[in-house]
Formats: C-alpha cells, structure tokens, sequence
C-alpha cells in the first residue's frame, strides 16, 4: 500500500506514492534523484545523511518519509545560492576539509545548522555541534577551521 | 616558530585548495549508490549468524515466491561460476582453505555469505531474506588463536586438520652471539588488538553486462579497479579485455578495499546471468563483518641490549589471527610486520618467528599502514621499556641506537635497505615544537600535585611506495598517460586510483610545472580501466610517489617530441631548441616561440611534420621503482589522565614527518592528520570484539567507538625533508605516516603517566575501564 508524501525539497514541492516504510534518505535519494546525502549508517551514528527538515539538522537514514510529509527540506544540494558557494561548503574547500568526501554533505549541513544556532562558536563548541557526525579521513581538525573559516566569512557579511 | 617561506615559483610546493572539491562538497559527485542504470536490479546478501555451523539445508522457496524477486542463489548455484576468491600472497606451503564465493556446507565465520536474492528493488530484496530458512548445526568455534594451537583444539577448517595457516621466519645476523654478549635481556608480551577500517561509506558495486559485446562493465567501491582486472577474470571467466572495471568516487578505504571481495564476483556473474545490471551496495553491520579487518597480533618479544643502551638484538614469536579465510594480502601483512621490526634502529641480529592462524573470524588484511604500525609500536615501546630498565633516558637511547645521516643507504637487519634519512633531525625538530624541556617541568609539576601526566614519543620509519616488482606479485610499477589535446588543452591520466588523497590535484600541479601551462588547463583522469589502461593503483603511500614519477616520464616523452616538431618549423636544429614557460624558440630568439598548444595543433593536423614524425602528442609510461621509500619522523604526546574517570585527555600533540619535498603542504597535512586520528581511536576506544562463540559484539557504529571531533587534540605540525634517491622527485609519501607514528607516542605517553603508580604497561586501547582498574589496582583498591 503506498501514500502520498509531499515535501518541499530544496524549495521544489516533491510528490511520490512511497511505501510507508520508505525512510527519508531513499525518498530524496531514490524519489528525487537527490543523491548528495549519503548513506553511511542506516542507525543515526555517522551523519552522512544529515540534512535540514524545517530547519533542524536531521539524520534521514531514521526519519520516515512520511514523517516529512508537509515538511521543507534542504539538501545539499540546495545550498549553494545563484552558483555561489554557501560559505560553510567554501570553508572545506578552502581549509582542505575533506578527503573522500562521502561525510562531507552531512557535515556541511550539521556545520551549517550549528552556525544558525551559534553564529560565533569556539572550537570546543563546533567539535560539540559536529559530534553526530564521522568523518574517517581527515582527522576533524581541517574541518574544524572549515567551520570557523564559515563562522568568520558570515560575520563580516553581516 | 621557523620563519615564513617564501612561496615557490612554480605550483609545487603550493598548499593550492582541491581541484576534486567542489563536486564533493555540492553533493554531485558519482559514488557507486548513485549510479541508476535501466533496469537495474539490487542484490542482497543472506549471511551466516554462527562462526561455525554445518549447513543441513536451505529452503529458498517463499523467498522465489515474492513479488519482486527475481531470483535467489545458493553455493549450488554459482560457486561453479564464481571461482575461488584470489588470494595473492599465500605463505610457501600455506595451508588455505577453499574461499568459494558463498558458502557450501558449511558457514566459517559470522557474517559469510550464505545466499544472495535479486529483486527489483533494494526493499523488496531485504523482505525476501527473511523468508529464507537456513538449518545450521552449530559447531565449536575457534576464536581464540592460541588456545587454537593447542592440539585438542576445534577446528576452524576441518579439513584442513590443522589451525596452524603458516610459519614464517625471518632471521638475520649471529643471535645466539648477541644474546650472550647483552648485559640484559628485556621480554615483554604485546597485544595488538584487531580493528575494523570502516570506511565510511560502505562497500558496493554495480554491475552491467553487455550482451551484444558479450563484455562487463563493473563499478565497484574499490581502491584497485585494475589488480580488480587482472583478477575477476579468473574468477568468472570473462577475458581481461572484455572487462571493464570502473572505481567511481571511492568513500573512504584505508586498505578495506584494496581486495577483491566474493560479492564483486557474484554480482558480475548474476548481471551476466540475469541479462539485467546488477547493484549490490553493502550495510553498515555488513561491512563491520564482512570487509577485511586489520592488525590482531599477539607477540612475546626479547631485547637484548647492552647496559649503556646499545640495542644488540631482538627476537619475537608472534601469533597472528588471520581469520577464517586469506583475503587478497592476508599473510602478508604479518610478515610486513617483521620486515619493519627493526624500526629506526641498529641491530646485530634479529629473528621473527610468525604463525598464522585461523579462527572463525572475519579474514585480516591491509588496514591503514598494514603491518607496520605493529612494528612501530612494539620496537617504540620496547626501547621506552629497555630505556626505564637501564634509567637511561629515553631520547638519548634513540639517538645511541640511530644510524647516522651519513650512513645512508642503511642495510637494515631485517634485509631492507633504508633508502635516505635524517632520524636525529627530525627528533631534534619534535623536541623543539613540544618544547621538550618545559614539558618535563610541566609534567615534574604535575607529579608533584598527584597529577598524572605523561610524554611520549615515537621515533618511527616506514616502508612506503610499493614497491620493486620483485616484492610485488602483480608487479610494483606505476602507469601514466599525458595528451596534449588538439586544443592544447593537457590530460593527464594516472594508473593510481587516488580516492580522496587528492592526486586530481598533485598531479596536475606537477604536470603544470613540467609543461608550463596554467594548472585550470590540466584534467587529471583516474579509476576507470577504460581510460587508465593500466595500473598498480592506491595503497602502500605509493600512489604520488610512483604514479606521479610516471607521469613526468611521459611528459619528458612529449617534449623530447615536441622539440622534434619545434625544431622543424622553427626551422632550427633540434639541440639549438629551447624550452621555457612552456614555449620552444630557438637559442637567442626566445620572441619567435611555439606554445605547446601550437605544436599540438600542428601534430594533429599534421600538414607540416617532419619526415618519420608520427602525428599526435601523446606518451605513456610504466615507472619501475628502484627500490621503496622510508619515509619517518618523531611524534611526540602529552597526556593527563583523570584520576577518577581512567579518561585519557591528549593535551599535546606535536607530529614532525619527514616525507621527503611536499607537492602540496596541505594535503600532506591533511593525509598525517586523518592517519594520525586512526591511531587516537586505536589508543582510546578501537576493539574488534567476538565473544568465545564468534559472535562480532562491535558490528556497528553504536559498539565500534571510532574517534569524533572532540576527542581530537590542537595539532603541532612540522617536517623536516629529506630526500629519496628512488625517483627523481625525492618524495617519500605521507598517506601512513600518521597512522604509524601515532600509535606507540600515545601508547608511550599513557603508560609514561601510570609509571608513577608501578604501572609500566597496558595493552591498547586505552579504555577509561581499563585505565581506571590499572589505577585503582596500582592503588591496592577495586579491580
């Protein structure tokens, strides 16, 4: 039996007949042709598949899609604006924050949630906010400048 | 601080940010879950629950029966078809099991594979295994390698009557001698407890058979698409040039995937089978069970020193838990272990007894630095153990044992010739940046409040750029490929299969400089056999150092051409040809100049070439190296450990390497870094569990605690450069050294902070329980 879920992705309303127990990260993934969000897991421990349901950070491998019925989505994909570079994808690629890359869009989307809800934070504090998510290449430390490199650029363009 | 350097001329040797990003970080780059291909069915694996059990049966029926599926397949049905997964470096007279692709009559360890399904859809596919039933007759496992030794031992493979896998040996110099002349003998038994690489993307493939061409495309999570190549065809049958093996964007290896796995196999045969493509993409719990795990050796090792520190020799007997079955490199990785024991030191004689063992267990492999940081960490800790012994310090004991700059090429006593190095420097340097003298106040300091706090290091070399083709069972080379394109645009193709190191980048930066053309106008192209018609590709550090060295071969091919072509329409002699900045002139008229671009239009077109001058400006290249590199350097730790808790808190980390000149600082920084944090989670939490009947306790990232951000410490880096003479860059390669360095610097540094309690050793990882015990235990207290 399959029901309809509409969720506003990225800022286009999605609609698809899923199976119920269709889990969000397949919904964007296999539905939306979004594959940006990753699947590292499937039990919300690494966070390769974190993206922003309403404005908070979620891991979509354990949300249902019909539980973001209704909802708004950001992806990875939706965060770069008119060709331009959020300024958290800019930080990891200025401060060398990612090797294989395979944790990077969920890091991104936790980086970039933390900075909305702490736009000046410590290291301590975005070691704190990235702590849902693994990262098996890079060590964490160049990510830790990417979001602080993030943190500074959106200061000033304030 | 050093002062500032100045920035050089040309793109080597620039921290430039990764040509590879920006598809990386907008989500639109291809891992192999995201290739959709028409008619695409997903395969599942059924795995076994038991380490060992006999197989009375499979009934697939209800799972045929469901809507969806296409079809299921036991070891009747394809193990025929699939071949015996390959293993490339079986011991001399190696007993090996029979490595079918899935199991026959019976399941060897928790998590081997038993049955596949196809269905239409991943969803669908998982339903059905659940309606597969398997009748298993539990058997006794063997987890325990050296209980396994023991002659009224189970067995893992019966048939093999036997759990004993191999024996190895490496003996060098006059032991008996050496040990009669020590003044001590220090013995000493090491864990090194098994891990799990868990890249984090999983493992998977997708397979697409054409039937018009009777040929197979195969995109596979793989560090090695082309020994992938040289392989499979042994495995299913389809010729080497009907094959295709694609290693798309790659999440993560560290060794895990630097094998050919038995559902590669499976999944191209079924594609073929089937006439439909085929995915197969690995879970979580999969990949903790089923891809390689990495280290689980246990050694009793015997130093024999003399009493002002001169090290005499060292002797060891190592057990080495090599799983139920030999994965691709599975006995080599020990027996690397061995090669590298002697570390940075002087020997007269060593010996290193090695058996390999089976148990019920995943197989052991390559994982990050694959065998040395074994050898590293156990030389590391023995000379802080022998250093304690005689109350001598433990820097100066180093330094005695060192050889000499000048003593280069050093012929070490496992056999190894040392290719260039500088071990004082590099100490010397670490020193500096730890502020060494301070620290021991600090530490003095924290001693006397009851503080525990300790430093550690970790003077440590590794062999790295696999390698010689004559250590190498598929040859050791390294292929590349430069075009001059008609437009003069440059691609460069490289046999290494770079997944995250950041080649796409170093090698176009290489290619820049030696052509003289503008970096955005190189395109680096890798992990596609289609394209990169040959390669040894990533794994060992080898990738830079050996693929880029081929690289400029070809690029030296091009401009000896190129000049050929200047020459005649320059209408110059070829010796009067000059080139600089990417333009060729003839000598003293540098202003009538061909770019590159010119010539290559020219060659192309190729109305205006000299006699015998094949059109095209095209080379390519196999580079051979001489020998491998050894790249080292020093790490140096501070810990403080909680009293109360057993909680380890890194509060200096100061890692100097030397991998010879550096392409690009910031992805050298980036490599140490990420081999560094493989240590901290080997130190802190890393343990591969099975419990006595086999069963995997740590398949998950809820039960395997790797390291998060904040158990990162602020990192001091430097390096010190010293050259190789093994190809004409002087590069070393960086992509282990972390992981290498790391480990006995921690482990020396925690151990360090217990000596006050009477505690001189612990065996990773360094849990807060384990910690605690050993303090409250020291104390006369709880256990």
């Amino acid at each position: 039996m399959k029901t309809l879920v509409s969720i506003k992705v990225n800022g286009t309303l999605r609609a698809h007949e899923v199976e119920p127990r269709t889990l969000l990260t397949h919904f964007l993934r296999d539905h939306c042709r979004l594959t940006g969000t990753h699947i590292g897991c499937e039990t919300t421990l690494c966070g390769a598949c974190t993206v922003l349901m309403d404005g908070k950070a979620v891991k979509s491998c354990t949300v249902l899609a019909v539980q973001a019925d209704g909802a708004e989505v950001t992806t990875i994909e939706g965060v770069a604006k008119d060709g331009k570079l959020h300024p958290v994808q800019e930080g990891f690629w200025e401060c060398h924050g990612l090797q294989c890359g395979y944790c990077t869009p969920g890091m991104i989307m936790a980086g970039i949630e933390l900075l909305k809800r702490n736009p000046k934070p410590t290291r301590e504090e975005i070691c704190h906010g990235i702590e849902g998510n693994l990262c098996r290449c890079t060590g964490y430390s160049h990510i830790i400048d990417a979001v602080q490199y993030a943190a500074k650029k959106m200061a000033k363009a304030k | 601080m050093a002062a500032k350097k100045p920035e050089p001329k040309g793109y080597v040797g620039r921290s430039l940010k990764r040509v590879e990003d920006p598809r990386l970080i907008q989500g639109i780059a291809t891992y192999v879950d995201d290739i959709v291909l028409p008619g695409m069915l997903h395969m599942v694996v059924l795995r076994s629950p038991y380490a060992h059990a006999k197989i009375n049966g499979i009934k697939t029926d209800a799972a045929k029966k469901l809507a969806g599926v296409v079809g299921v397949f036991t070891g009747a049905d394809v193990n025929a078809q699939c071949g015996l997964v390959p293993c490339a470096a079986l011991a001399p007279n190696q007993k090996a099991p029979k490595h079918t692709c899935l199991a026959s009559e019976r399941v060897y360890f928790v998590g081997h594979p038993v049955a596949v399904v196809v269905a239409v859809d991943r969803y669908v596919a998982r339903d059905a295994l659940d309606l597969i039933e398997v009748e298993y007759d539990p058997l006794s496992a063997v987890t325990d390698p050296q209980a396994a030794l023991a002659p009224d031992s189970p067995l893992t493979h019966p048939d093999l009557g036997t759990n004993l896998a191999f024996t190895w040996t490496l003996a060098t110099g006059d032991m008996d001698k050496a040990f009669a002349e020590a003044d001590r003998v220090i013995k000493h038994r090491m864990v090194h407890q098994r891990l799990i690489p868990m890249a984090i993307e999983p493992r998977g493939c997708v397979a697409s058979w054409h039937a018009g061409e009777q040929s197979l495309t195969l995109w596979t999570s793989t560090q090695i698409p082309h020994l992938v190549r040289t392989l499979l065809p042994g495995m299913i049958g389809v010729p080497e040039n009907k094959m295709r093996i694609v290693a798309p964007e790659v999440g993560g290896g560290f060794g895990s995937k630097l094998n050919l796995y038995a559902e590669e196999a499976l999944a191209s045969h079924l594609a073929q089978r089937l006439g439909a493509p085929v995915k197969w993409i690995e879970s979580r719990r999969e990949n903790a069970s089923a891809t390689i795990h990495g280290r689980d050796q246990i050694g009793e090792y015997e130093v024999a020193v003399k009493k002002d520190g001169t090290l005499l020799a060292v002797r060891s007997r190592t057990i080495a838990d090599i799983g139920a079955y030999n994965q691709l490199l599975t006995p080599a990785i020990p027996t690397l272990t061995g090669s590298m024991l002697p570390g940075c030191y002087k020997l007269k004689a060593l010996r290193m007894d090695i058996q390999g063992v089976y148990t019920n267990k995943m197989a052991t492999d390559a994982y990050r630095g694959a065998g040395r940081p074994e050898a590293t960490y156990t030389i590391e800790r023995l000379m802080d153990l022998v250093a304690a012994e005689l109350g001598i310090d433990r820097v100066k004991i180093r330094q005695k044992n060192f050889p000499k700059p000048t003593e280069f090429p050093f012929n070490t006593a496992a056999g190894l010739t040392y290719d260039s190095g500088n071990y004082q420097l590099a100490l010397k340097k670490a020193q500096e940046l730890a502020q060494w003298n301070k620290l021991l106040k600090q530490q003095a300091k924290a001693r006397k409040e009851g503080r525990l706090f300790g430093i550690g290091l970790s003077t440590y070399v590794e062999i790295c750029a696999l390698g010689p083709s004559k250590m190498m069972s598929a040859g050791g080379w390294e292929w590349g490929c430069v075009r001059i394109e008609m437009s003069g645009k440059v691609t460069v193709i490289t046999g290494a299969t770079p997944h995250g190191q950041g080649q796409e980048t170093s090698f176009a930066q290489l290619a820049a400089d030696r052509l003289g053309v503008p970096i955005e106008d190189i395109v680096v192209m890798r992990g596609d056999t289609a394209v990169a018609h040959y390669g040894r590709d990533t794994y060992g550090s080898r990738a830079t150092v050996i693929g880029g060295t081929a690289i400029l071969m070809c690029i030296d091919k091009i401009l000896a051409k190129a000049k050929k072509l200047a020459a005649h329409l320059l209408k110059a002699k070829e010796k009067d040809v000059q080139f600089k900045d990417g333009k060729f002139f003839a000598k003293g008229k540098p202003k009538n100049a061909l770019t590159l671009a010119q010539l290559a239009a020219e060659s192309y077109v190729a109305k205006n070439i000299p006699k015998n001058f094949e059109p095209g400006l095209e080379a390519s290249s196999f580079f051979e190296p001489p020998n491998c590199t050894y790249p080292f350097g020093t790490h140096i730790v501070a810990v403080e450990i909680d009293r109360d808790t057993g909680e380890v808190k890194i509060v200096k980390y100061v890692a100097v390497d030397d991998c010879g000149p550096q392409i690009n600082p910031l992805l050298v920084e980036g490599q140490v870094q990420g081999g560094i944090a493989h240590s901290l989670g080997q130190c802190l939490f890393e343990r591969c569990v099975y419990d006595e009947n086999g069963q995997l306790l740590t398949g998950e990232f809820m039960d395997y605690a790797m390291p998060r951000a904040k158990d990162i410490p602020d990192y001091v880096m430097g390096c010190t450069i010293t050259p190789s003479p093994s190809n004409p860059m002087g590069i070393k390669g960086c992509g282990e050294a972390g992981t290498i360095g790391a480990t006995p610097a921690i482990a020396n540094a925690v151990c360090d902070a217990l000596a006050p309690l009477g505690v001189h050793h612990l065996d990773l990882p360094f849990t807060p329980e384990k910690v605690w015990r050993a303090i409250a235990h020291a104390k006369g207290g709880a256990q």
